[in-house]
């Protein structure tokens, strides 16, 4: 197998979309699963270390990890050639398409997702930080709309990864 | 929705209860 060979590049834009998917879904589930429902038990003396030290730095990995994530996506479903027929969930496609209507319905999940993260998370997360300024009222709907969206992403992941699996195991 | 999604619990179930959902209109339009 020659270094230019298209099946090549295709397995490692895959192998890349993996990684970066693991690096933004594993921080999603970091801040549901564990740092949101310890916050409340940790001394508020010690909070301030959380949000100013480990939550920037979470949510660099975060949102860059959606980016990538969605990136390597879009270009792995345009050198595979379904990235259209993915788009239109496979309807209009010549039969059978559940493959395009499976990861169709998972890029699309995703993309919402990665839309949440950097239109609606971050900006209201670098409020809660204090990198954006904002009144104490904006702080608390910010922690409120970010905390809400987030735990959206968590359960839009169940079904996305559904998909993906489903999509890629599915011949 | 605000009280299910402030539930960790609710919100995994609700994924679930979506998973199923997705499960079967990927099938129906299969």
């Amino acid at each position: 197998m020659e270094l230019s060979d298209f099946n090549w590049w295709t397995q490692f834009i895959r192998w890349a979309h993996i990684i970066s998917a693991i690096m933004w879904i594993g921080h999603l589930w970091y801040f549901n699963f564990t740092q949101t429902p310890t916050m409340p038990k940790i001394p508020a003396e010690l909070r301030p270390a959380v949000v100013r030290f480990i939550l920037p730095e979470a949510l660099f990995w975060f949102r860059w990890g959606a980016m990538f994530t969605l990136g390597f996506g879009l270009i792995l479903a345009y050198m595979n050639g379904y990235i259209l027929d993915a788009i239109k969930l496979g309807i209009g496609s010549p039969s059978p398409h559940t493959k395009a209507t499976a990861i169709g319905i998972g890029m699309w999940l995703g993309t919402i997702m990665w839309f949440n993260v950097w239109f609606i998370i971050w900006p209201n997360q670098q409020k809660v930080m204090g990198t954006v300024s904002a009144t104490p009222d904006e702080v608390n709907a910010a922690r409120r709309m970010a905390g809400l969206t987030s735990r959206v992403n968590t359960m839009l992941s169940i079904p996305m990864l559904y998909c993906m699996v489903f999509a890629g195991h599915y011949y | 929705m605000e009280k299910l999604l402030n539930s960790l619990p609710g919100t995994i179930i609700a994924g679930f209860v979506l998973t199923v959902v997705v499960a079967v209109i990927i099938h129906a339009l299969a």
